[in-house]
C-alpha cells in the first residue's frame, strides 16, 4: 500500500514534479506564491544564522586563511596526524567488527536455541550488554587491563576500545543474526528436516548460510556505529583516534580549533556516508537476487535492535520521501 | 563492604544524568519533530536543509559534537549559554550537543511513522481543503506519534546511554564519579557492578513500560 510519505511513481503528478507527495496538492498559483514566500523566509533565517556563525568566527580569528591552509598545502598535517590517526579509527572498528562477529553469531543462535536454560542465559548476556552504556565497559575494561594483565599503557586504549566495542557489539550483533535467522522463510527450516538434517545441520548448512547474506546491510550499517563509537576512546582514554588529533593539531597550528573540527567531521561523515551508501546498495541488490530468499534484515532494523527490552516487531520499510 | 562509597554522591551523579536525559529528550523531541515537518514538506529548500541536517549529523560521532560544543563553541567562541558557573556551562553545552545530534534520529522515527498512516485519510484531508500545516496536525502527526512510540522509546534509551559522553566536557554525571572512583578505589568490579546496575534501572524499566504504552496506544490497522 501506498503511504502519505511517499512518492507517487508514474502518473501526471509524478511526471510534473517527482519530489510531489499526497501530503500536499501540486502547488497552484497561490500555493506556489506561498512556497516562494517560505522560501525566502527560511533562506532569510539561514542567511541571518550563517551570518552569525561567521561574524562569531571570524571576531575569533577563526577565519585566517593561515588556519586553514595547511589542510590543504601542508602535506605534513596529514601524515602527522590526520592520516595516523584515521588508521587507528578504522583499525579498532575493523578489529572490534571482526571479533564482536562470531560471539555475536554465537550468542544470537543460543539464543534460538531449543534449551531454555541455553536461551535464558544468552538472553541475560544480551540484555545486560544492551542496557549499560558503551562509555561504562570501555572504562571498565581500561581499567581491568591495568590491573589485571601487564599490557603496555601504549596499546592499553586500543585494547580497551576494541573490548568496550565488541561486548557491546556482540550484543547488538546477536540481535541481529537472530533477525535474519527469523526472516528466513519457514520452508528453509521444514525442507532441512523433511530431508533428516539435524538441529546443528540446519543451522550450519542452511540457516546461517542464509541468514548472513540477509543481514549483509545491517551489519554494515552497524560498522557505522562502531565507527562512531571509537570516538569515545579518544575522548576519555586517551587513544589515539581523529577527535584526539584535534588537540594536538590545533597546539601545533595556530590555535584553528574551528578549523580542525570541521577537517575531523568532514572526515568521519564521508567515511560513513561511503559505509551507508554500500549498506544501501547491498540491499537493493539482495532484495532483487534471484538466487536468494528475499530474506533481509535492513539497515534501519539496526537502531531497534540496539535497545533493550522486548523486541518490537520489525519496522515499516524504510522512510520514503525523497531517498536517493 | 560498601564502605568505599562514603564521600561520594553516587545518586547526585545518576540524578544528573538523568536531567541531561529529560532536557535533551524535551529538546530533541521539539526540533526532530520540526526536522521531520520541514523533511515531508512542500517547501524543497526546507526539504533540501532537513535532510542535509540528518544525514551530516546522523554520521558525525555524538563525541565530536559533544567535545566540540565545548573546545569549539564554549572555549574558542565564547559561547557560554546565558550560564556563568562552569558546570551550568558545561551542563547546557552537553544538552545543546545531545539535542542536535539526538533530534536526527527523532526526525527519522517520525518520517517512518507519517509513512504508517494510510494514503486515504491524507487524500480525504485533501479533499475536504485542508492546507499542509492543517494535514500535518490534525491527520498525520498525532497517528504518526501513535505509532512511533516504540521506535522513540529506543531513541529515548539511546539517549540515555549517550549521556555518559558528557563526562568528555566533565558534566559530573554517572560515567564521570565511575572514572573517579576507579581511579581512587581498589573495588574495580564492585564500582562497575554498581554502575551498570544504575543504567539497568534507568534503561529496561523505560523500554518495558513505553514498551507497553507503545502496543497500547498503536493505531490498529
Amino acid at each position: 500500500m501506498r503511504r502519505p510519505g511517499q512518492a507517487r511513481t508514474g502518473g501526471r503528478r509524478a511526471a510534473k514534479d517527482e519530489s510531489a507527495t499526497v501530503l500536499y496538492d501540486v502547488p497552484g498559483p497561490r500555493a506556489r506564491r506561498r512556497n516562494l514566500l517560505w522560501t525566502v523566509l527560511f533562506l532569510a533565517a539561514l542567511a541571518a544564522v550563517v551570518w552569525w556563525v561567521i561574524a562569531g568566527l571570524a571576531a575569533k580569528n577563526q577565519l585566517e586563511a593561515a588556519k586553514w591552509e595547511p589542510f590543504f598545502t601542508d602535506g605534513r598535517i596529514w601524515q602527522t596526524y590526520l592520516l595516523p590517526a584515521l588508521k587507528n579509527t578504522v583499525v579498532a572498528a575493523a578489529l572490534a567488527m571482526v571479533l564482536a562477529l562470531p560471539l555475536g553469531a554465537l550468542l544470537g543462535i543460543a539464543r534460538l536455541s531449543d534449551h531454555r536454560t541455553v536461551r535464558a542465559g544468552a538472553g541475560t548476556v544480551v540484555e545486560f550488554f544492551r542496557a549499560i552504556p558503551v562509555l561504562i565497559l570501555m572504562l571498565f575494561a581500561n581499567a581491568a587491563y591495568a590491573e589485571f594483565t601487564d599490557i603496555s599503557p601504549e596499546t592499553r586504549p586500543l585494547y580497551a576500545v576494541v573490548t568496550g566495542l565488541v561486548l557491546y557489539n556482540a550484543s547488538v550483533l546477536a540481535e541481529v543474526v537472530r533477525a535474519g535467522i527469523l526472516a528466513l522463510p519457514a520452508g528453509q527450516t521444514d525442507a532441512a528436516k523433511a530431508i533428516g538434517m539435524r538441529k546443528g545441520q540446519t543451522m550450519a548448512y542452511v540457516l546461517l548460510p542464509q541468514s548472513v547474506t540477509a543481514m549483509l546491510p545491517a551489519l554494515v550499517s552497524q560498522l557505522v556505529v562502531i565507527v562512531k563509537d571509537t570516538a569515545l576512546g579518544g575522548a576519555m582514554l586517551g587513544f589515539a583516534e581523529l577527535l584526539a588529533s584535534v588537540r594536538p593539531m590545533s597546539a601545533n597550528y595556530g590555535a584553528n580549533t574551528i578549523a580542525c573540527f570541521t577537517v575531523v567531521a568532514v572526515l568521519f561523515v564521508l567515511l560513513n556516508i561511503a559505509l551507508t551508501t554500500f549498506a544501501s546498495w547491498l540491499e537493493r541488490r539482495l532484495r532483487r537476487g534471484k538466487r536468494s530468499t528475499g530474506a533481509v534484515v535492513t539497515a534501519e532494523a539496526v537502531d531497534d535492535l540496539a535497545a533493550p527490552g522486548p523486541a518490537e516487531p520489525p519496522a515499516p520499510p524504510g522512510p520514503g520521501t525523497r531517498e536517493p | 563492604m560498601f564502605d568505599f562509597l562514603e564521600g561520594y554522591d553516587l545518586l547526585g551523579a545518576f540524578w544528573v544524568t538523568v536531567q541531561l536525559t529529560f532536557w535533551s529528550a524535551l529538546g530533541s523531541l521539539v526540533w526532530g519533530t520540526l526536522l521531520a515537518a520541514m523533511r515531508v514538506g512542500p517547501v524543497p529548500l526546507m526539504r533540501g536543509f532537513g535532510t542535509a541536517y540528518v544525514t551530516v549529523v546522523r554520521n558525525i560521532p555524538l563525541t565530536v559534537i559533544i567535545v566540540f560544543t565545548s573546545l569549539g563553541l564554549f572555549q574558542t567562541l565564547g559561547i557560554s549559554m546565558g550560564a556563568d558557573r562552569f558546570t551550568t556551562i558545561n551542563f547546557r553545552l552537553a544538552v545543546l550537543g545531545l539535542t542536535a545530534y539526538t533530534s536526527a534520529f527523532v526526525c527519522e522515527a517520525l518520517r517512518s511513522g507519517i509513512n504508517t498512516v494510510p494514503l486515504g485519510q491524507v487524500e480525504a484531508a485533501r479533499a475536504i481543503g485542508l492546507s499542509f500545516p492543517q494535514i500535518l496536525r490534525i491527520i498525520v502527526l498525532p497517528q504518526a506519534f501513535r505509532s512511533v512510540v516504540g521506535p522513540l522509546t529506543n531513541v529515548l534509551i539511546a539517549l540515555t546511554k549517550n549521556t555518559t559522553v558528557a563526562a568528555a566536557i566533565g558534566v559530573a554525571e554517572a560515567a564521570l564519579l565511575m572514572r573517579e572512583m576507579i581511579e581512587n578505589e581498589a573495588q574495580l568490579i564492585l564500582v562497575s557492578a554498581i554502575f551498570a546496575f544504575g543504567f539497568i534501572c534507568l534503561t529496561l524499566p523505560t523500554g518495558l513500560l513505553l514498551g507497553r504504552l507503545a502496543r497500547k496506544v498503536a493505531v490498529k490497522r
